[in-house]
């Protein structure tokens, strides 16, 4: 543990969310020190769930993606190195290089270098014209800068990016096919009842959905992807081609450093590594998770928001261990999930609304009684009630959360119907 | 452009001016303590809770079902005038507007 100072010179390996959020964050606990930012990207702070919803419907303009206008950088002497990337770090010399030959001392550092998309591994896609990743505003912007009313799109992977790229795909007019290498859509963060929700919505929605099908071949003609032909021998012709298949954390230069790295880099629960005075947060900080025991990697944006304000509060002398609730949202045409706590090791299923019909339903997961986790769709008062009951370990009749018409938490009185 | 003026439990106000934008999104770029917007606005997380200036909350648009679902779990609790302030938009008509921000968000 260094002592803390509030004049130390803070610098942050990435400029996303976390980065951005961490900064203002440092600036408004009445940090005096230096605070340097350096992103590959050529943006100011900005933030990623609109990428794949309305950013890509193109509803909201990208001075809204930006967490705070280039003023505020100026105004509050915080520097943001823009489009140079960190190189190397030297964890005992307290210097970093950048590809730009700047070198940079510091007495912080702050690994917040998030993570890249997941690529496929065929050479012939590298090359390929159509194939594109959603992270960044330029995947996003040159997204839109291909036809999208009327062309053929192959979603490859039937996760939360994939899905509402192609739900706003098909609000766009295109004809969509998604191929899913799981039996089920969502497989790796929810439960079967959720998954076949979904697929039930985007079948409805005219979506062609592939479960269990593997990708064989990308057939490449004249510098495009022209066919997808799937593992059973169907082939499916394609304009577009969008790959959605998970996130590699960027954890090589601080494996290089010699911190420790394991899938991200692994802190403590209050983002420290092993080295004194150097953290990490975000999506590729790997961290102790309080609810399962062990280490986990969250991306998610609530996640690297609260662990930039938390490491914020231990550079000022102020740390505490990190334990939020984690949560997350979706949206997927008219439909809003949102999911909180860690359904891991579930025992019960709990069922609240209609999840076979209509588009308004939650779902509570218990372990040994207790409320685990909720995935609401539409639902913001079950939302709400469930994040109480899990940060309260409530025990909860299964019946009452079976039973829409049993309220899950007293109403509070701030209406006047209520009082 | 139209002000906006945060008070503090302890008294102390933050004077902001903007147009067009949510009381949250001024909050957040003018670091206005104790306002966080965790979810940047999108009615998910009621970590930007303020209770509204009776003499301006009747100004102001009702809330909808799902804000008031939100300010069921707000981590102060709940007045008549509270707002989630993401949900209100600094337009010219509420030029002056004052809302006490809470001891607590999370």
């Amino acid at each position: 543990m260094m002592e803390p100072t509030r004049d130390s010179r803070v610098l942050v390996v990435g400029a996303g969310q976390a980065a951005g959020e961490l900064a203002g964050a440092l600036r408004a606990g009445g940090h005096e020190g230096h605070v340097t930012l350096v992103g590959s990207e050529p943006h100011f702070p900005y933030t990623r769930p609109p990428l794949s919803k309305a950013y890509l419907r193109g509803e909201v303009a990208i001075a809204e993606l930006y967490l705070r206008p280039a003023d505020f950088y100026r105004d509050h002497d915080i520097t943001v190195h823009r489009g140079v990337a960190v190189e190397w770090v030297d964890l005992h010399g307290r210097r970093a290089g950048c590809d730009d030959g700047s070198v940079l001392d510091w007495d912080r550092i702050v690994f917040a270098t998030g993570g890249r998309p997941r690529r496929v591994a065929d050479p012939g896609l590298e090359s390929a014209g159509n194939v594109h990743y959603v992270r960044t505003i330029e995947d996003v912007e040159r997204l839109r800068r291909t036809t999208i009313a009327g062309s053929r799109f192959a979603v490859v992977g039937g996760g939360y990016v994939g899905l509402e790229v192609a739900a706003v795909l098909r609000r766009l007019d295109a004809r969509v096919t998604v191929i899913e290498a799981a039996d089920r859509l969502l497989a790796r963060v929810t439960s079967p009842v959720v998954s076949e929700f979904f697929l039930r919505v985007h079948t409805q929605e005219g979506v062609d959905v592939r479960l269990s099908a593997q990708v064989e071949l990308f057939q490449v003609e004249d510098g495009n992807v022209s066919t997808v032909v799937l593992g059973d021998g169907s082939r499916i012709p394609v304009d577009q081609v969008l790959i959605g298949i998970g996130m590699v954390p960027n954890d090589e230069v601080a494996a290089r450093a010699g911190l420790d790295v394991d899938n991200g880099i692994v802190v403590d629960e209050f983002c420290r590594t092993g080295t004194a005075g150097v953290y990490a947060i975000g999506d590729v900080a790997r961290h102790p998770d309080p609810l399962n025991g062990g280490l986990r990697r969250l991306e998610s944006m609530p996640n690297a928001a609260a662990q930039a304000r938390l490491v914020a509060e231990d550079i000022l002398g102020r740390g505490r261990p990190y334990n939020d609730l984690p949560w997350f949202w979706s949206d997927q045409y008219d439909v809003k999930l949102q999911a909180a706590g860690s359904s891991a090791g579930y025992d019960t299923v709990a069922v609240r609304g209609d999840a076979m019909s209509g588009r308004r339903f939650s779902v509570f997961y218990l372990r040994d009684g207790v409320v685990r986790a909720v995935d609401a769709i539409c639902s913001p008062a079950d939302f709400a009630a469930g994040k109480a009951l899990i940060a309260s370990s409530a025990v909860v009749p299964l019946s009452d959360l079976q039973d829409p018409s049993v309220p899950l938490r007293r109403r509070r009185s701030f209406t006047s119907e209520a009082s | 452009m139209a002000r906006v003026i945060y008070v503090q439990p302890d008294g102390s106000s933050t004077t902001c001016a903007a147009d067009g934008r949510s009381l949250m999104k001024v909050a957040v770029e003018n670091l206005v303590p104790g306002i966080i917007g965790e979810c940047g606005g999108d009615l998910s997380c009621a970590t930007c809770h303020v209770f509204v200036d009776e003499a301006w909350f009747g100004k102001l648009k009702p809330r909808s079902d799902d804000e008031e679902s939100l300010l069921d779990v707000t981590s102060e609790e709940p007045t008549e005038t509270s707002r989630l302030s993401c949900q209100v938009t600094l337009t010219d008509d509420l030029d002056g507007i004052v809302v006490h921000v809470p001891s607590t968000q999370r």
